[in-house]
Order: structure tokens, then C-alpha cells, then sequence
């Protein structure tokens, strides 16, 4: 911990937040009132609040689909990022074959080729055609990332497992996938968000109500002007988005700070 | 003065008419010749481009030359298995404990770390940082970070340790103590050591032998002897011989640069 980073100012970096977010609800609600604006224009935070209550049920059923398709293709994009950047880092030839197809995937949007793979899947499999969707856009800022970190080992030490006469596989474990972790967590980071964010355009994709995550409880509350309920969903989505970028920004801070600060209290 | 009063005992390393173009066309080393006794201490002088650094790195087998031989005549003809190099900078890894850093050259060879450990104890103690065992490369000094560097390469008990311009980024006070303690793991441990470097006042200080080196093409200009007995303190760097010898090595490098 910094000298400067009193328990007052980390007390206050949590307030002033909070703060400033019960300020403009509190706005937002009086504005609604005093203006008698209509709730299918633009509900009060309280009839959202009401609306939350009383979706509860099927709300957290839907943040149940969503979030179980976001975490497998986040797990999933891990695991193939991670593993193919691996396999680029043995052989140029194979990321060279590869690579551009990579880059492919990525730059095609995901809503031009969401009709085509749930045409392949199937409408009776809507769950499994938005995990492929989602892995997809999440998948390669952990290979991009990876791949990079691997390259990216300092170039002494790699002279010096040279000089020691290191194996492939020594250098792979013992020195490029260490090198390479800051990198790959900060590609986890950005994938974390996007897995989400695929989920949910995939869903709106598919719609028809085939799949029954949160996106589709925003198109369904929107058709019956049901505001207070759409705003509910999106509510629940951003608290999902901000958990998820809480807990991969957490897992960074425990898995890296073991190279600087931390280890000062094992001294002890 | 050319140093031809070797030894009769074969040199540790022999280098003829090495020479190592880079594909760009620079030509980093043109004939080349030198030979190292076993145990002495060598620095490598030069300008920056004049293929000092290429040449240590020759000799480690990191670099192969073009031309040329290198031979090891008092290592039965092939380069020693253990070799120690230390860096510039102290090139550690920055996710492992100093022990784990200190560990790498033996755990390469599949050295399980309870085996290891005396020797890793050792080293660090010869350096002086046992208590810093735990520690973090981050929690260190630079010079620590250098020490730790060290016991590393020494870890092997090396017959050979090359050094590529090891205390240049350190301040000058931590620099002196580094050399003296340096010069106080050799006398104790008697492994040959090639130091490059681009201070003059260390090389004259630390070594033996200078050798001289000009750049475009790199090659060695002149090998200057430095008679002065170890073990040497305060009392050389204040000497009439230290300052001559400083002079001598200086003129030679203005000699080779303004060709």
C-alpha cells in the first residue's frame, strides 16, 4: 500500500461515488414527479425499484441464461485463447496460416453472422448458438494479448536459459507464459465485458423469444411498453457488466501484486 | 606494451581472426585475436559499436562467428558446460523470489530446489543477501538487484564468468563497492573473468589486462598490462601507477577513434 492511502481517502473514493449516484436518482426522481412525466417515456427510480420487485422471478431467471452463457464463453475463449496463442508462440508457420483468420472472426460483427450460425445450430438450441456468438467476440483479445505477452519476454533472459541450455518446454513454463500473464490478464479483462456484450446482441439477434436471457426481457418489456421492466433488465445487465469487471480487475490485482507490494507483509 | 609475457600454461580461451558481420553489412568484429589465461581477469574497452558486447557474447556461444576459431585449450578443447553471464541490467525474473532467481541455472538442469539450496544459501551468502532470500527482485536496489544477479551466475561455480557492462547504470558509489567485492569473490574463487565495460577507471582498476578495442571495424587496438598486486583499495585508485595506467589506456582509445 502507498504511504498516502490513508483508511480517510479509501473511505472516500468508495463515498463520493455513491454519493454522486444517490444525487442523480434523487434528481431523476423529483424531475420525474414535478414534470409528471409518464412512466412510458420515462419511469421514476421508484417504479423501476417497483418493477424489480414484482419481475423478480423471471428477471433473475433471465440474468440466470445470460450470465451462464457469458461465463462459459468467457471460460471458454480463456481456455482457446490461451492454448492457440500457445501453439503460435512453438510455430510461426501455424500463426501464420492462422492468424488471419483469427483476425477474420474478429472483425466480422458478430450481428452479420449471428443469423447464420443460429440457422446452423438451430432455433430449438438458441442457448448453445449465443455461447458460440459470445466466445467469438470475446476470444480474441485474449489470443491477441497472449500472444504478444509470449513474445514479449526479455530478450537477456532469453539468452540466459540459452546459455543454461533450457528446453522448449522450460522456456514455455518457466519464462514466456510468467512474461506473458500481465498480458493475458489485462486480454481477460477486456474479454470479460465483450463475452457479455456478445451474449446480449446475439440474443437480440435471435429474438423471438427463442432464448429467454436479459436481452430478450428488454425487447419483450419494450413491445408492451412495459418501461419500468425494460429499465429493471438493463439495470441488472450493468450491475452483471460491473461485477464481472470487478472481479477479473480483483484476480488481476491478487495474481500480480504478489510481484510487488504484497510480498513486503510476508517479510514480516 | 603487448603483454607477451603469458604464461606457459594454455590459455583458458582462444580467440584468431574472429570476425561477425551483421546482416545489415555492419561489420561487428574484423580478425580478431586474443588469448585469456586460466583464472585472469580481462576487461574489454571500447567506444559503443565497437563489438565489445558481440565479442562476449561469441565467447559464450550466444553469437557464431563468422570466421575465425575459438578454441579452449585449458578446458580440453571444448567451452566450459558451465558458464555465468551477467547482464547490463540484472535481467531477473521479476515474478520470482530472489532465491527462485538464484535457483534458474540449476533448475534448468532439473535440480529439485531442497537440493539446490545449499548452493543457492551459498551463493547468496558470497553476495552478501542472504536475508533478502524472500524478498522480491521490486523490493530491491539496483545494486542489490545486481548482487543478486551474480550469485545467480556464480551459482554453478562457474570456471568462466562474463560480464556485459554489469555496473554501468548503478551510481558511482555503488559501483566502487560492486568492484571490490567483485575483485573479492575472484581472489577467493579464482575463476577467469572477461569484463566489458566502458569506463576506463574501471578496467584499469579491476583487471590484469586491458584490451583496447576501436570501432568500424571492431577490433583490438592494443593490450595493455596493469601490473599493480591485489588485492587493490583505495590506496591504487590514489596511486602514481592507477593514474599512468588510466592515461595509457586513454591514449590508445583516442589513438583507435580518430582513424
Amino acid at each position: 500500500m502507498k504511504g498516502d492511502d490513508t483508511l480517510f481517502a479509501r473511505i472516500l473514493r468508495i463515498l463520493v461515488p455513491i454519493a454522486v449516484g444517490i444525487a442523480f436518482l434523487g434528481a431523476w426522481e423529483v424531475l420525474v414527479r414535478v414534470n409528471e412525466i409518464q412512466p412510458f417515456v420515462l419511469p421514476a427510480p421508484s417504479r423501476i425499484w417497483e418493477s424489480l420487485v414484482a419481475n423478480f422471478g423471471s428477471l433473475m431467471a433471465s440474468l440466470w441464461v445470460t450470465l451462464r452463457v457469458t461465463i462459459a464463453a468467457f471460460l471458454l475463449a480463456t481456455v482457446g485463447g490461451i492454448g492457440l496463442a500457445v501453439l503460435f508462440s512453438q510455430s510461426r508457420h501455424i500463426e501464420m496460416a492462422l492468424f488471419p483468420y483469427a483476425v477474420v472472426l474478429q472483425v466480422t460483427p458478430v450481428v452479420s453472422i449471428a443469423p447464420l450460425i443460429l440457422i446452423w445450430v438451430g432455433y430449438d438450441n438458441v442457448e448453445f448458438a449465443l455461447l458460440i456468438l459470445a466466445w467469438i467476440v470475446a476470444f480474441f483479445p485474449i489470443l491477441s494479448n497472449t500472444t504478444l505477452g509470449l513474445r514479449s519476454a526479455d530478450h537477456n533472459l532469453r539468452d540466459l536459459f540459452r546459455l543454461y541450455g533450457a528446453s522448449r518446454w522450460q522456456v514455455l513454463t518457466e519464462l514466456q507464459l510468467p512474461s506473458a500473464l500481465p498480458y493475458m490478464l489485462a486480454g481477460m479483462k477486456i474479454s470479460g465485458g465483450l463475452a457479455l456484450i456478445g451474449a446480449v446482441v446475439a440474443e437480440f439477434v435471435a429474438g423471438s423469444g427463442a432464448a429467454t436471457g436479459l436481452a430478450w426481457r428488454i425487447v419483450e418489456a419494450g413491445n408492451r411498453l412495459d418501461i419500468p421492466r425494460m429499465f429493471a433488465a438493463l439495470f441488472l445487465l450493468s450491475t452483471l457488466g460491473i461485477c464481472i469487471f470487478f472481479g477479473l480487475t480483483l484476480l488481476e490485482r491478487r495474481i500480480l501484486s504478489r510481484w510487488h507490494e504484497s510480498a513486503v507483509k510476508q517479510e514480516r | 606494451m603487448t603483454a607477451d609475457s603469458a604464461p606457459p600454461a594454455p590459455p583458458l580461451i582462444s580467440l584468431r581472426g574472429i570476425g561477425k558481420t551483421y546482416g545489415s553489412g555492419t561489420v561487428a568484429l574484423a580478425g580478431v585475436d586474443a588469448h585469456i589465461r586460466r583464472g585472469g581477469f580481462v576487461s574489454l574497452v571500447g567506444p559503443s559499436g565497437c563489438g565489445k558486447s558481440t565479442l562476449l557474447r561469441i565467447v559464450a556461444g550466444l553469437i557464431t562467428p563468422d570466421t575465425g576459431d575459438l578454441l579452449w585449450p585449458a578446458a580440453g578443447g571444448a567451452r566450459p558446460a558451465d558458464i555465468g553471464f551477467v547482464f547490463q541490467d540484472p535481467t531477473l525474473m521479476p515474478w520470482a523470489r530472489v532465491v527462485d532467481n538464484v535457483w534458474l541455472p540449476l533448475k534448468l538442469r532439473g535440480i529439485a530446489k531442497v537440493d539446490a539450496l545449499p548452493r543457492i544459501m551459498n551463493a547468496l551468502e558470497r553476495v552478501g543477501l542472504v536475508d533478502f532470500a524472500r524478498a522480491f527482485p521490486r523490493e530491491l536496489s539496483g545494486g542489490m538487484r545486481m548482487r543478486v544477479s551474480i550469485a545467480r551466475a556464480l551459482v554453478t561455480e562457474p570456471p568462466l564468468l562474463l560480464m556485459d557492462e554489469p555496473f554501468a547504470a548503478l551510481d558511482e558509489f555503488t559501483r566502487e563497492k560492486l568492484d571490490d567485492d567483485l575483485l573479492d569473490l575472484w581472489s577467493s574463487q579464482r575463476f577467469t573473468v572477461v569484463f566489458v565495460t566502458h569506463s576506463i577507471y574501471e578496467s584499469v582498476y579491476l583487471s590484469e589486462r586491458v584490451l583496447v578495442m576501436g570501432a568500424r571495424p571492431g577490433r583490438i587496438l592494443s593490450d595493455i598490462a596493469i601490473d599493480a598486486p591485489y588485492p587493490r583499495g583505495r590506496a591504487f585508485r590514489e596511486s602514481h601507477s592507477y593514474v599512468e595506467s588510466c592515461a595509457a589506456v586513454g591514449a590508445a582509445l583516442r589513438e583507435g577513434t580518430a582513424i
